[in-house]
């Protein structure tokens, strides 16, 4: 029982389990299951990003760039689809893929080859994505009705009960928690983040493993653009502005450590899920939603200040050390 | 036995030969700056007239002030990302003092006094609870634009006094606004702090160990906390002058202000691991993204088009510097 106690995931769950208790008082339909799978679906973008960014910040590293990347995708998959509407729908999802992984691979390329910190290159890249939006698209909109029926009713299908985007969700959840915790490559991501040293000794090659990483947030933010585009139906150079710190935010507060090696798949769900509950309960318990921003902020403090007790085992100066590597 | 050898003179830093000043980091962004100025000169008929280039510097200043106290916090080791949102909540409660009949001098006094308590606040959670100030500031970032959007929800404030106006609009002499004679004395001042004193001395010790420094007797927690403070005060300015050239408040004030700030401090040769930097480097970067957009947008560049330059720049010129040691390492290898 104590050991079991001692998992973060195990205490966010119960911060989760009694949020909804407390929205539940105040409005009881909350907590039906119908709602609940409704706040899932629509948080399950953020988590999937959550997901792509926790491995990025598992190896000491940081990728700014993720929003960006989701609009500049989301542009393309959405033009792609307005200009020829005939391509299928997995094909478009594979589209997005690739041009995730390619955004993700310049990052993760800067990082290794060129030594670069990964936060100046995301920081450059994350203006530059953007930027990119506004070229390919011209300053243009994608709206609604340019957009083909099947794009915007894909993830929107109801599929055992769920809609398909939840299922792609738990998919990647799932995909994710196989890598973490079955694989080498997954071992080698917190290996790298507890000890870069030991890693090179223990023949990780710590740089190569870096790019990877950035490709796998390439893929997730090019995945989350074509989702947040079909979602939201609208295609923009302002999509997802600013939303990169809600992903590292969602992996904050699901127990990452920004100094690398410590976090969990289950820590970085619950984590998008508690901003997922925050950001659908305020309007149904009638506050304003102009409190969202200062709520999940005392929230990710709060989170800071409770997980840096668990982790208190060595001084550690993130910027610094973060990229020692 | 008591013949004590005379004291040696050590010096206090090396000399340093005309070559490595030749090829500094700030020599770079000379070159860089002098020939975007020529482009632009080439490029605009309107680019080289003494008035178009002080608007040019509306472009940097309220940023590069901001980005003066970032510089010594990253050359320290930690980072700030909530100074934007400093700037709002400081813009937002000088509205309030407004709408409550405060005059420009309560109002200046409260836009400081703000940010030097958001600041304030941020240091103490990095030093006394010994957390990652990224995260910290993240988490501070949404707290303080989020009291901002609390207070003002989607309305604005308004009507601040004729007085106010002078900060953000007026002019020190001829063609040299107020924002910009702020900007030069404060880098003057932050210069002096940083190269010329012990604190600067300890800030650099700070970023290259900061183990070594708390065991050498560098209250490093202080001078840390003393940096937040600062980064706050120069937001809280920075605020000031941004809500007197605007005019007005919104919640969204000074928007993405925060990574056009660390940008400059890095594309000024800080080194985002801590450690090294300096203030000529940080004031040449921001004059260099000044006349980047300036250039730009007279040549009817879309601003999200001149952020690709100003990224570019950023990654090509942290780059560029490495790839040069490995082709020279590479050749003699």
């Amino acid at each position: 029982m104590k050991s079991f106690l001692k998992y973060r995931e195990i205490w966010l769950l119960a911060g989760i389990v009694v949020l909804i208790g407390l929205i539940s008082t105040r409005f009881p339909g909350f907590a039906d299951p119908a709602n609940l799978r409704q706040v899932f679906n629509d948080t399950s973008i953020l988590m999937i990003l959550a997901l792509g960014q926790m491995v990025v910040i598992l190896t000491r590293s940081i990728d700014l760039s993720m929003a960006s990347n989701l609009c500049f995708t989301g542009m393309v998959v959405a033009m792609l689809n307005a200009a020829h509407p005939a391509i299928p729908i997995p094909v478009l999802i594979v589209i997005a893929l690739a041009v995730g992984l390619v955004l993700g691979a310049i990052n993760g390329f800067l990082v290794w080859r060129l030594n670069v910190p990964s936060i100046v290159v995301t920081l450059g890249t994350l203006t530059i994505y953007r930027g990119a939006t506004f070229v390919v698209s011209g300053g243009a909109w994608v709206n609604a009705d340019q957009m083909s029926p099947d794009f915007i009713n894909f993830q929107r299908a109801a599929f055992l009960g769920l809609p398909v985007l939840s299922w792609i969700a738990i998919i990647v959840i799932a995909l994710f928690f196989l890598v973490m915790t079955r694989t080498a490559i997954g071992r080698s991501i917190y290996a790298i983040g507890v000890n870069p040293t030991a890693s090179v000794y223990a023949g990780i090659d710590v740089g190569r493993t870096k790019f990877i990483v950035f490709c796998i947030s390439g893929m997730i933010g090019g995945l989350a653009g074509y989702l947040w585009i079909s979602r939201y139906v609208i295609a923009s150079v302002e999509v997802a502005n600013g939303y990169e710190l809600n992903i590292i935010a969602a992996c904050v507060i699901g127990g990452i450590s920004i100094a690398g090696g410590i976090g969990s798949v289950g820590g970085a769900v619950l984590g998008a899920l508690f901003l997922g509950i925050i950001s659908n309960a305020l309007p149904v318990i009638n506050i304003s939603p102009f409190w969202q921003m200062a709520i999940s902020g005392s929230a990710i403090i709060l989170a800071v200040v409770l997980n840096a007790r668990g982790e208190r085992r060595q001084g550690r100066i993130i910027l610094r050390k973060a990229e020692a590597a | 036995m008591t013949d004590t050898p005379a004291p040696r003179h050590i010096p206090d830093r090396l000399d340093k030969p005309l070559s490595s000043a030749i090829f500094s980091w700030e020599a770079l962004l000379v070159v860089i700056a002098v020939a975007i100025f020529a482009v632009n000169s080439f490029a605009s008929p309107y680019f080289l007239d003494p008035w178009s280039l002080s608007d040019l510097t509306f472009n940097f200043t309220e940023k590069g002030l901001i980005a003066l106290a970032m510089a010594l916090l990253i050359i320290s080791g930690e980072i700030d990302l909530s100074v934007a949102a400093i700037v709002a909540l400081a813009s937002t409660m000088m509205g309030m003092a407004v709408q409550a009949g405060a005059g420009t001098p309560v109002l200046v006094a409260i836009g400081i006094a703000v940010g030097l308590a958001c600041g304030a606040f941020n240091g103490l959670l990095v030093t006394r609870l010994g957390l990652p100030s990224i995260v910290v500031t993240i988490g501070t970032m949404s707290l303080f634009r989020g009291i901002a959007f609390i207070i003002l929800g989607d309305q604005a404030y308004k009507g601040y006094p004729e007085s106010f106006a002078f900060f953000g609009q007026g002019y020190a002499w001829w063609v040299f606004s107020f924002e910009l004679a702020l900007f030069l004395v404060a880098a003057l001042i932050y210069w002096f702090v940083l190269h010329r004193t012990s604190f600067g001395r300890r800030v650099f010790a700070i970023g290259n160990n900061p183990v070594a420094c708390q065991f050498s007797g560098v209250r490093v927690d202080r001078i840390k906390f003393i940096l937040f403070c600062l980064t706050g005060l120069m937001s809280g300015i920075a605020s000031v002058l941004i809500t007197s050239r605007l005019g007005s408040t919104r919640p969204s004030i000074a928007q993405g202000y925060e990574l056009e700030a660390i940008t400059m401090v890095v594309l000024g040769g800080v080194s985002i691991l801590g450690g090294a930097g300096s203030i000529l480097g940080v004031v040449l970067a921001a004059f260099i993204m000044g006349l980047v957009t300036f250039g730009l947008g007279l040549l009817n560049v879309p601003g999200i088009v001149m952020s690709i330059f100003i990224g570019l720049l950023l990654i090509i010129v942290i780059a560029l510097p490495i790839v040069w040691r490995r082709l020279r390492e590479g050749r003699f290898a």
